[in-house]
């Protein structure tokens, strides 16, 4: 991570900024007032700021979250990406075979080679469910385990169930 | 003042003062719209209009509440200054910027206090009239960064840092300045100034030491409540600085840098609206007390002490800037940003004219701080042509100095 250099504003407030790999130099000002200012030097005048925007509380917030959401993203391709190790998200589809199963009836399922680590469901996430926890239509699990196993987890959570 | 004029304002004839003082405030209103439009300082328009109806007006309307009001409107305005800062900040600023804030006072102060002496003044309306040539506005100064999207630049730590550095010297100035007006004998002089330099450190002191205390003590769910415990505990302690001679502006100073955290920024919220009038009330009541007649005799003076004070401005500082590591345009930027004069030469000039030292120093101040508080962010905004200008004066005084200055590195 680049230094980045603390400057205090009497009266204003505190300003940060670093310079880029690229040789750009960024920086933010936190207002004392509350709201921040985010800097972009110029690159012919270095002492002054090309691009000044003004942003409340809830630009930052939007703003950091979509630098964040990137590196959260950025993570979990990284697991993906781990040979012999699969993560994906399956769909709970009603009249499947383990519709309404519980997480201790899936997990008789030894030989899945897949485990559930995480439920989600309207907007909620369980992780690690107890064995009592019921699958039902409209959840997603969160599988992780070789690929096959994955895909067998997706037969038992999708597909119609056996003659 | 005519017989009538003087009829009029002897008894309290409260109709013909609540009308002229609503026409007032419409016409500062409709100024005020119009500089915040062109980006323009509103405080040369008030005292363009305390001038113009001083001239104009029929009748007086300056009475004692009026000049209650605009001492009100100074308590307010230190206040809100002090409030910007914090007690680390001032400490750490005042360390760091102390070469350039010597600088600041010698090279701006000198022009004034000289022509005060060549104008055959009495020396403490020089020495008043190079407070006003000294102090820049850090009100018109603030906005000029911000409107200007300067804040983020890295010259302006070293503007912000002189601003500061003239309103600790302030604390020491106006009670200096208050203890010559009251005039008397040498010992007399230095006593009182000592008891005031005295309270104003004990002051300062309880202001750094207890101020989370007073601001915890002070806040409350009730805005009411903290409206009216800010503005009691600042009048008291303005009334008791005036007393003890420290000076009102003072003591204001000092309650705003003792109150911080959530408390500031609700007093801020709540007297930032009073803080306006009375300011506004300030500035029309100095316009009033200046008779348009009085100026054209020292028009040229106001001018010629402008275009110094400017150029001795633009020399600190650049100076300022030049130490932070800053280049050349970033120097040019910061020197040009801190010319402008405003509210706080008022204040000063006000000492003056309220203790009636000096006929000439309310209109010579009056002229000068027009001319600046308008053409100042003029040169702030074209500041271009200074950066071939000032880089060639470095150099020259560079290989008159015999051994190449290195610009001292970013701290």
């Amino acid at each position: 991570m680049s230094d980045v250099l603390e400057t205090h504003l009497p009266g204003v407030g505190v300003r940060m900024d670093f310079t880029t790999r690229g040789g750009d130099r960024l920086g933010m000002i936190s207002h004392r007032a509350g709201h921040k200012d985010l800097l972009v030097y110029d690159r012919d005048d270095p002492d002054s700021c090309g691009v000044v925007l003004r942003l409340e509380d809830d630009d930052a917030r939007t703003l950091g979250d979509m630098l964040g959401a990137d590196q959260v993203m950025e993570e979990i391709t990284k697991i993906q990406s781990i040979p012999g190790l699969t993560i994906d998200w399956v769909p709970v589809r009603g009249g499947s075979r383990c519709a309404g199963s519980s997480m201790a009836q899936l997990g008789a399922h030894r030989d899945i080679g897949a485990a559930v680590v995480a439920v989600i469901r309207d907007d909620d996430t369980i992780p690690s469910p107890p064995d009592d926890f019921v699958l039902q239509d409209g959840d997603t699990a969160v599988a992780v385990g070789g690929a096959e196993g994955v895909r067998r987890l997706f037969e038992l959570l999708q597909g119609r169930p056996e003659a | 003042m005519t017989q009538t004029a003087a009829a009029a304002a002897s008894t309290t004839d409260v109709p013909a003062i609540l009308i002229g003082l609503g026409v007032a405030g419409l016409l500062l209103a409709g100024l005020a719209r119009l500089a915040m439009r062109t980006g323009f300082s509103p405080i040369p328009m008030y005292l363009l209009v305390g001038i113009a109806v001083g001239a104009l007006a029929p009748f007086d309307i300056s009475t004692g509440a009026v000049e209650l009001g605009s001492n009100i409107g100074v308590i307010l305005l230190l206040f809100m200054l002090g409030l910007e800062y914090s007690s680390d900040e001032l400490s750490t600023e005042l360390r760091r910027g102390l070469p350039a804030g010597i600088l600041d006072f010698v090279m701006n102060f000198t022009p004034g206090l000289v022509v005060g002496l060549v104008l055959g003044w009495d020396p403490v309306a020089a020495v008043l009239l190079g407070g006003v040539t000294w102090v820049s506005s850090s009100g018109i100064i603030a906005k000029l960064l911000a409107d200007l999207d300067r804040l983020g630049n890295r010259e302006t730590p070293s503007v912000l840092s002189v601003l500061v550095l003239e309103d600790l010297a302030m604390a020491v100035y106006l009670p200096l300045v208050a203890a010559l007006l009251v005039g008397g004998t040498i010992l007399a002089t230095a006593g009182s100034l000592t008891v005031a330099l005295a309270a104003a450190a004990v002051a300062l002191v309880i202001a750094l030491r207890f101020g989370g205390r007073i601001s915890r003590a002070i806040d409350h769910r009730s805005d009411e409540a903290v409206l009216l415990a800010t503005a009691g505990l600042l009048l008291l302690v303005a009334g008791v600085a005036e007393q003890l001679g420290v000076s009102s502006a003072v003591g204001a100073f000092l309650v705003g840098v003792a109150l911080s955290g959530a408390v500031a920024e609700r007093a801020r919220t709540l007297l930032g609206p009073l803080r306006d009038i009375f300011a506004a009330t300030f500035f029309v009541f100095f316009g009033l007390s200046i008779d348009v007649g009085s100026i054209p005799p020292i028009l040229a003076i106001a001018v010629a002490l402008a275009v110094v004070t400017t150029m001795t401005k633009l020399i600190s500082g650049w100076w300022a800037a030049s130490r932070a590591g800053v280049g050349p345009r970033g120097r040019a930027r910061a020197a040009a940003t801190l010319v402008a004069r405003g509210e706080f030469s008022i204040v000063i000039a006000g000492l003056g004219v309220a203790a009636g030292v000096e006929s000439q120093l309310g209109p010579l101040s009056a002229a000068y701080v027009l001319i600046l508080a308008l053409g100042a962010p003029l040169l702030t905004r074209s500041y271009g042509w200074l950066v071939p200008v000032g880089t060639r004066v470095e150099r020259l005084v560079a290989r008159r100095a015999r051994a190449r200055p290195q610009p001292e590195p970013i701290r």
